[in-house]
């Protein structure tokens, strides 16, 4: 018996939606629960105080200056590299061996899941280097694993500029580096800051390689070499020790809402970007 | 004058080719230190006492991590299991079936909910995954199939991600052609679309397995951490990466070696995936 | 364009370098204030929190920040001077002497289940039998047919040292028993799981579980100070040499009537009074 082509195409059309409206779905109930149950107990105080009694009362005001200061830091020393590489690669090399042999350092680099570069973090920055759990040792960290992002999409940015642009720089006598500086990465700024937004999004929600080099200090951080937390490590200790439901929703959401608000702003960016040349 | 310019062009070059080398630099003291780390240890216990040795006893002297090996195969399987289907069914669909304003809306939506951190996954499997399997299946309920399930829901996103972008690459012409011929559009798809985007596909699979083997906090806080080899999906476990995170932090001598060691594994075992995803899928299914 | 991205920039990087600049000034805020810091054990550690935060009340010019680490861990730091006082929730060995080893106050190491478990009182000799696997099945300690989902910390653990010393003597724990990596995700697991059972410092406990007397003997305060509850440990303050300035100020208070309150409060036992 031969299925009716007709039929199966129906059942597969519905068989596919039903696939697609239930992973979105179950995306969309995860970030709902935390909603729901984090913002009965959100309000200025939660955010403006500081936890008691190990985060069962209080707020979590230091966690979230942890939280800014490490993404903060963490960009402020991987942009510079990132864009510079992606520079490099773009505009003043050709494909080849050397180019190559970057590349894969990259990839290589952004596969390297994030307990790894706890491990790392923790044995060079806090124990060899005597850095101890600070904010320092997480920035450190923090930077080499946003890197991969911030040169990939960097890269991207600045390839999509069109090359008549550079032409037309060259025709009135600038220099590479005027070129780049005045031409290029201004058209690629949009770009560069998607890769940079989706690199802040990334240093929020890790916990792996933030708890093994920042600490888990409940002070608020007022130097590069404190301990402190971020928001992601300090619901991770409030969840795993029973310490408080309620201010481990309120908590993630926090957390949730802002890397939320990031993701939306970088993708607010990137289609400026993709808008401009298209 | 002159020859002032073209120095200062090319000390910036210089600069630019540091920046460039930071990124092999890092890389090269990352291994450094993880194999430096973690590589005397294979040579003064033995290589096969680590990697097929059944007992972890690190402050006894015992360094096996065979169990925590196949733990970690076992949870990346059943993520995929979870995971594959219902992510490449929904790329599917918002693929060759979704309107422009749906995958406008939906595509970059399933890209914003892959920034949720893992630890909120964790946190949402304990309270609602965990207890429900121990309720109606058995067991702890901190097994294989939560940790299956947990990190299968994690991969959704990454898996929809790069299979969509594969099968919007697939030319508009090949489904024309398949249509004109008389197929329906399940028959094109079947047959001429996903065939076309298989390297992707696989690649994404391959990716989503990636980010399920080295996936830490929420996999401590569903997988029960026991040591045994689980016999079930009902059993408890330890994945190579919870091993690292849960002893890390009081460990020292040869129990901080043998983390490191741990390290290693993982590392070859993802560096592996990756390579496979990125060569070896895309070459193979040109040929 | 140029003018406004190159000024852009350098306001930019302006702002990175005072950023950078005022916060680098600040190491360990010594500047400011007196700062002492503990590390090592986790299960001395919300203690010593607590203890903290009385001490700073009472002495805003001092600061008391606590790490964890575990109690090896902190006996490393002391040793290294890494830290002013190291904390320990388990005996020091010959070679860690020394060190000198201030106790602070008792920990018991109560047994817990959840609060709907029927069982009431178990031996010794049977919580050895459960976590080297010999008894699996509540049924073999009077309850219903099924498997105990039993909990112990992770090797390296003060906590788990304690119980390995105290109970299980030189027999291993089972492979099968989950492993979980703090007192308070024991007391979670045993909270939420009503077949569980695990161990955890005294002071940790609260309404969420039960705790089974050990021979008949339940794990309170007085059977410890009283010596009829053996699974006892002493939570040490490690210094190399004798304390002095705010090192010893903080020592003190947590060796007076006030400190030692604030311990009894938390259901520890205290060394003096």
């Amino acid at each position: 018996m031969r299925l009716n082509p007709r039929w199966v195409d129906k059942l597969v059309r519905a068989s596919l939606l039903f696939q697609a409206f239930f992973t979105v779905a179950i995306l969309v109930a995860i970030v709902l629960i935390v909603f729901v149950r984090g913002i009965p107990h959100i309000n200025a105080e939660f955010i403006f105080s500081y936890p008691e009694d190990m985060g069962r009362h209080g707020g979590i005001f230091p966690s979230i200056v942890g939280t800014v200061f490490l993404a903060l830091l963490s960009i402020a020393f991987a942009t510079p590299l990132g864009v510079g590489t992606a520079i490099f690669l773009t505009e003043y090399t050709k494909e080849s061996t050397l180019t190559r042999v970057i590349r894969f350092g990259v990839e290589s680099l952004a596969g390297i899941p994030s307990i790894i570069y706890g491990l790392f973090g923790f044995i060079f920055f806090v124990i060899k280097l005597k850095l101890g759990w600070s904010l320092i040792s997480g920035t450190l960290t923090i930077m080499i694993m946003v890197l991969p992002t911030i040169i990939r999409t960097s890269e991207e940015a600045i390839k999509a500029v069109p090359r008549n642009l550079r032409m037309v720089s060259f025709s009135l006598g600038a220099t590479k580096w005027e070129t780049v500086t005045k031409v290029v990465l201004p058209s690629a700024a949009s770009g560069i800051l998607t890769g940079i937004m989706l690199s802040v999004g990334r240093a929020v929600s890790e916990t792996a390689a933030v708890i093994f080099t920042m600490g888990s200090s409940l002070r608020l951080p007022t130097s590069l070499f404190d301990s402190g937390r971020t928001m992601a490590v300090h619901f991770y200790i409030l969840a795993r020790e029973g310490i408080s439901m309620e201010k481990a929703y309120a908590t993630a959401l926090v957390l949730v809402v802002s890397i939320l608000l990031i993701n939306i702003a970088a993708y607010y960016t990137m289609n400026k970007m993709i808008a401009k040349y298209s | 004058m002159v020859k002032t310019f073209f120095s200062r062009e090319q000390a910036i070059k210089l600069l630019l080719l540091l920046a460039a080398f930071s990124s092999l630099l890092f890389l090269f003291v990352i291994f450094i230190f993880i194999l430096g780390e973690g590589l005397p240890l294979f040579y003064r216990v033995g290589l096969g006492n680590i990697i097929l040795g059944f007992k972890w006893a690190p402050t006894k002297g015992s360094f096996g991590i065979f169990p925590m090996i196949v733990s970690s195969y076992m949870v990346t399987l059943g993520a995929l299991l979870f995971g594959a289907p219902l992510a490449l069914g929904c790329a599917t669909y918002l693929a060759e079936y979704a309107g422009r304003k749906t995958k406008i809306f939906l595509k970059p939506a399933l890209e914003l909910l892959a920034g949720i951190p893992s630890v909120v996954y964790g946190f949402l499997g304990v309270i609602y995954i965990v207890p429900l399997i121990r309720e109606h299946l058995g067991g702890p309920g901190f097994s294989i199939l939560a940790t299956s399930v947990v990190l299968g829901i994690m991969i959704l996103p990454t898996i929809i991600s790069i299979s969509f972008d594969s099968l919007m690459s697939v030319p508009v012409t090949y489904r024309e052609a398949s249509v004109a011929m008389g197929a329906t559009k399940w028959q094109t798809i079947q047959k001429v679309v996903l065939p076309a985007a298989r390297s992707g596909i696989l690649a994404s699979f391959i990716l989503g397995m990636g980010r399920a083997v080295g996936e830490t906090m929420a996999v401590i806080m569903v997988a029960g951490n026991a040591l045994k080899i689980p016999l079930s999906v009902l059993d408890p476990l330890r994945t190579l990466t919870s091993n690292i995170a849960l002893e890390l932090a009081y460990a020292a001598g040869d129990h901080r070696s043998g983390l490191f060691s741990t390290g290693v594994v993982l590392l070859i075992i993802i560096m592996i995936l990756n390579f496979v995803a990125n060569f070896w899928v895309k070459r193979r299914v040109a040929a | 364009m140029n003018g406004k991205l190159a000024t852009r920039l350098a306001l930019l990087l302006l702002i990175v370098i005072v950023f950078l600049g005022s916060l680098g000034l600040h190491r360990s805020g010594a500047s400011r204030k007196d700062t002492i810091t503990l590390a090592g054990s986790t299960s001395v550690m919300p203690f010593s929190e607590k203890l903290a935060e009385y001490f700073m009340v009472g002495n805003p010019k001092c600061a008391v920040d606590v790490q964890g680490g575990g109690s090896s861990a902190g006996v490393q730091a002391a040793m290294n001077k890494t830290v002013q006082i190291g904390m320990s929730s388990r005996k020091l060995r010959d070679d860690e002497k020394i060190l000198k080893e201030i106790p602070i106050c008792y920990d018991g190491i109560s047994i817990i289940v959840h609060p709907g478990n029927p069982v009431r009182n178990i031996t010794e000799d049977q919580v050895r039998q459960i976590y080297n696997g010999e008894i699996r099945n509540w049924k073999q300690l009077g309850w219903i047919d099924r498997a105990i989902d039993a909990v112990t910390r992770e090797e390296g653990s003060g906590t788990r040292g304690a119980f390995e010393e105290l109970v299980m003597k030189k027999e291993y724990i089972d492979d099968r028993i989950m492993v979980q990596d703090s007192n308070g995700s024991v007391k979670e697991v045993v909270a939420t799981d009503p077949y569980a059972i695990g161990y955890v410092s005294l002071g940790m406990v609260d309404a969420k579980v039960k705790t089974l007397t050990i021979g008949g003997v339940a794990p309170t305060v007085t059977n410890i100070r009283q010596n009829r509850y053996h699974m006892v440990r002493p939570f040490l303050y490690l210094t190399l040499g004798d304390p002095q300035g705010t090192t010893k100020a903080f020592i003190d208070f947590v060796l007076s009537r006030d400190g030692q309150n604030i311990l009894r409060r938390e259901g520890l036992v205290p060394v003096r009074g």
